[in-house]
């Protein structure tokens, strides 16, 4: 880095994108207008599952204003298949989603057909008038049920079964001392971005070029799915990034829509938008979570830990799409968290059901495997009579053990290991800062009729997924810098994080470089945000970048200044020589391209890991929970922009609560989803937690990336559930409730309450 | 299809003339006809709040009015409270306490803060998070969005003070 009076990286800048945003200025997909456009809407079906017998648009081809009506025998006698993007097991294959459907509806929202008319209403009136005839077959909606197979070749509805693990769990458990097995479940719900999906196709007939507007998170691995499906060449397909409305793992994978629109663009030689309403998006766009899990923990008569074993249960409604199977896995892979377990067996099986399928929404089966150990642990510590943060101590992997390695517990992933960090003093600071000792009388007591719990939960979490990212860095002619990158753009604050990464680097104002991201016009390939690893890849090639255009730049300079490199140095986008004599880098870019290409190579995965504690209250006369007080501790390795880390931190910490108290995507035995409306899927508001606290700490850099971060985004959320859960049962000890399944509404504690009141009277 | 009709009505200061069908929603007038592009839709139904513009000094949902009811009234949008160039008291506060990150809530909630701090600059925390829990928000967890409501209250209060002087 050169000496500058102050780096950036490291504060609290205030973002870049903030001007836009705050004026109305920013550009989303919805704003996109150009002439001649049209609009298209969905038809989705109504039913869960059904033979389609035939379908009759032609009162909507008669109205005003419509333009067609596309069906899946208007595409072809093959249908496009989307493909799975990560996790592709070969068990998958023949369970991933047709972009229409033809023959059979398996979920409530699968596309059936698309309108396109001269404007977004006359497309949504002519939906209506579309006649189908369905021959309605059972509902699959939870395990087990295998009487009404979804897929034709499939003799159940189970997609994918796997056995994995390390060491010798079995001879753990038969030599243990003590040994407990519980259930739990966390309820589908989704990540519920404020911007819906969309985005606008453009055709050139004449030059045979289509450009998608609205795409984000892996738009180069989209154009390349995209391509494939309308036999194109890449080359031919531009993916534009514009401003993103919040992104949280469910937006930017391949969808329906993102073929259905662009052949509509085609077909029709027309400029084509779609915009999904909040309806449709609650049951087109991935659900998540819907993971069930047995647990089992054998320990020594001390606490300490012998063996883990884990039947994970995955609903991974009706279809496998782009994620495959990473929700249940990373459910699996992080059962032991950040404990010494020596010996871990674990199972993974992936049914399918007639609901929307799933995809990965933020700290995907991170936020599931530590409700499920963490809630186990507390059941273990309270039978052996060992407090509950001691319990933990013991067990937390200590410094000296690592690099520690977790090898085995995902069938399609190499060798990984925790990295670096001191698990035991974040876990001691957490503990510090909800007031722990100070407030352990109050466990379960009752005061002004409300029962006080104090809950912990720790966690270790994986980011920075490779394999690679691209940036190019461009010295404008006016001295300006303009920095293109693989990365995408989600909500995050990338454009301000990777500005302050070159601005340090190149010794040139912030306010001076434009940031470029995510489109496929930018680089040759970009691999995109997705895994905590915008900043870790992301960031990294913008460094080499801007490493290389600095060498670059010195160069020049040394040439116009004819004093040589080791004579200069860089203060203010100028170059200055030890003689005094000076140019800008604004001169020198006038007479020279200046302009260097950076790149990270990576595929060892960096660990974040942190401890989070809730202190609630349970009213027993209605179930209702207040969180009093709630602390995040995360070592993030580095920061590069502490506020936004910080607001990551908070924003997923509520999210987090969202999923323990409120998310909940409700279906019947029908397979129709109940609350596909904001009325009706409920998410926090700004009165539901009002005390929050976040601590970010840089303890240890990571070892795998120049810059030393390790994901931040996901820290926040992924012990929500278990910190919670675990205050909510402490609060709850006395009257002998225990908790298993989220969400934790009123009406189940409610209930849980009412039912271990009865089961003490029956005894009695 | 009944035709479109011609409406009068103020926006940001200026009158003016938009042709709209009789079923077109407020916010669609704003977007679609004026470009005024800023009031985002995010449920179409009247909970998510992103689409809250002020018609003559009251919060309103753009989703759930008709332009046809804003006829003769006065509408402020998000592009009404200040540019990018001259951002607001209010606006400046959210850039500082970092009250917005993917930025598609944020003119609902500044609209609603700015109905609110106009009529009651002296608000207090609980009375802006009621009112600030009809706007939902996805990133930020609403903290630093209460925060920076409660320092833009100064601006307000001296706008009242300026007034009544």
């Amino acid at each position: 880095m050169s000496d500058v009076a102050k780096l950036l990286v490291g504060s609290a800048v205030e973002r870049m994108e903030d001007a836009r945003f705050l004026s109305g200025s920013g550009y989303f997909a919805d704003d996109l207008a150009v002439e001649g456009m049209l609009h298209a809407a969905i038809l989705r079906s109504p039913i869960a599952h059904a033979r389609i017998a035939s379908i009759d648009a032609s009162a909507a081809l008669a109205m005003p204003g419509i333009h067609a009506v596309i069906t899946a025998h208007d595409i072809g006698d093959t249908i496009p298949i989307i493909p799975l993007r990560l996790a592709p097991l070969p068990e998958f294959e023949p369970f991933r989603q047709p972009v229409i459907a033809r023959d059979k509806v398996r979920y409530v929202g699968e596309p059936i057909a698309i309108v396109v008319a001269d404007s977004r209403a006359l497309a949504e009136d002519a939906l209506e008038t579309i006649g189908i005839e369905f021959d309605a077959l059972s509902a699959v909606t939870e395990r087990g049920a295998s009487e009404t197979p979804l897929f034709d070749f499939a003799k159940d509805n189970v997609a994918l079964r796997y056995d994995a693990g390390f060491g010798d769990a079995d001879a753990a458990f038969a030599s243990a001392h003590y040994v407990r097995t519980e259930r739990f479940s966390v309820q589908r719900h989704t990540a519920l971005p404020m911007e819906t999906r969309g985005m606008l196709a453009e055709w050139n007939s004449l030059a045979g070029r289509l450009v998608v507007t609205g795409a984000t998170k892996v738009t180069f691995y989209n154009r390349r799915a995209l391509a494939q499906m309308l036999g194109l060449r890449e080359d031919d397909i531009d993916l534009i990034e514009i401003d993103v409305g919040g992104g949280f793992g469910v937006r930017g994978e391949f969808y329906p829509e993102d073929f259905l629109i662009p052949f509509a663009a085609r077909k029709l030689a027309r400029p084509v938008k779609w915009i999904e309403d909040r309806r449709e998006h609650l049951m087109a766009i991935n659900h998540s979570r819907d993971v069930a899990c047995e647990l089992s923990l054998a320990c020594r008569s001390d606490g300490m830990i012998l063996g883990l074993r884990g039947r994970v249960f995955a609903d991974m409604g009706a279809y496998i799409r782009t994620n495959g199977g990473v929700v249940p896995a990373k459910a699996a892979q992080f059962l032991p968290g950040p404990y010494r377990i020596p010996h871990v067996s674990v199972s993974v099986e992936a049914f399918m059901t007639n609901k929307t399928p799933v995809g990965t929404y933020r700290g995907p089966g991170r936020f599931e495997a530590n409700f499920f150990r963490e809630r186990l642990i507390d059941m273990a510590a309270i039978d052996l009579g060992i407090d509950i943060a001691e319990f933990r101590r013991k067990n937390l992997i200590t410094e000296q053990e690592l690099p520690y390695p977790i090898d085995g517990l995902v069938p399609y992933e190499g060798p990984t290991s925790y990295d670096t960090g001191d698990y035991v003093e974040v876990f001691e600071r957490a503990l510090k800062e909800i007031g722990w000792f100070e407030k352990s009388h109050l466990q379960g007591k009752l005061i002004d009729g409300v029962r006080h719990g104090i809950g912990l939960g720790c966690f270790v979490e994986s980011g920075g997924a490779g394999p690679k990212e691209n940036a190019a860095l461009t010295l404008e002619k006016d001295g300006s810098l303009t920095v293109a990158v693989g990365s995408s753009v989600l909500g995050q604050g990338l454009e301000t994080v990777l500005g302050q990464i070159a601005s340090d680097t190149l010794s040139i104002p912030f306010d001076r470089i434009r940031v470029l991201h995510g489109s496929t016009t930018l680089l040759d390939e970009g691999f995109g945000t997705y895994h905590s690893r915008a900043v870790v890849m992301g960031g990294s090639a913008v460094l080499d970048a801007a490493t290389r255009l600095r060498e670059k730049i010195l160069q020049q300079a040394s040439n116009h200044l004819g004093r040589p490199n080791s004579e200069l140095k860089i203060v203010n986008a100028n170059v200055i020589a030890d003689n005094g004599a000076s140019v800008s880098f604004a001169a020198l870019a006038a007479g020279h391209d200046l302009q260097a290409d950076g790149t990270f190579s990576n595929d060892v995965r960096t660990y974040s890991y942190g401890t989070h504690a809730a202190h609630v209250t349970v009213d027993p006369r209605t179930g209702a929970v207040k969180v009093l007080d709630y602390i995040a501790v995360e070592d993030v390795g580095r920061a590069i922009n502490p506020a936004i880390v910080h607001g990551q931190a908070i924003g997923a910490i509520v999210q987090g609560l969202g999923g323990v108290f409120l998310d909940h995507l409700i279906y019947d035995e029908q397979g129709q989803l109940l609350n596909a409306s904001l009325a009706d899927y409920l998410v926090p508001t700004a009165s539901d937690f009002p005390v929050l606290r976040a601590v970010t700490l840089e303890l240890r850099p990571s070892p795998s990336n120049p810059l030393g971060a390790k994901g931040a985004g996901e820290g926040g959320i992924v012990a929500v559930a278990a910190a919670t859960a675990n205050a909510v049962a402490a609060a709850l000890a006395p009257l002998n409730v225990e908790i298993h399944h989220l969400p934790l509404t009123p009406p189940r504690l409610w209930r849980l309450i009412k039912n271990a009141r009865e089961r003490t009277t029956n005894a009695a | 299809m009944i035709s479109a009709r011609a409406l009068r009505l103020t926006v940001n200061g200026t009158q003016t003339t938009v042709t709209v069908e009789p079923r077109t929603t407020l916010a669609d007038a704003l977007r679609n006809e004026l470009r005024l592009t800023g009031t985002h839709l995010g449920c179409e139904h009247g909970v998510c709040g992103a689409c809250t513009v002020i018609v003559d000094g009251a919060a309103m949902r753009g989703c759930l009015m008709l332009a046809a009811q804003a006829e003769g009234r006065e509408v402020t949008t998000v592009e009404g409270l200040g540019s990018a160039a001259h951002l607001s008291a209010l606006q400046l506060a959210f850039r500082k306490h970092h009250a917005l990150q993917c930025g598609f809530c944020t003119a609902g909630i500044l609209t609603t803060a700015h109905a609110l701090l106009t009529d009651e600059p002296h608000a207090g925390e609980d009375r802006i998070r009621e009112v600030i829990s009809g706007n939902l928000c996805r990133c930020t967890g609403y903290l630093p969005i209460i925060a920076a409501i409660m320092e833009a209250r100064i601006a307000y209060s001296d706008v009242q003070c300026e007034a009544a002087q």
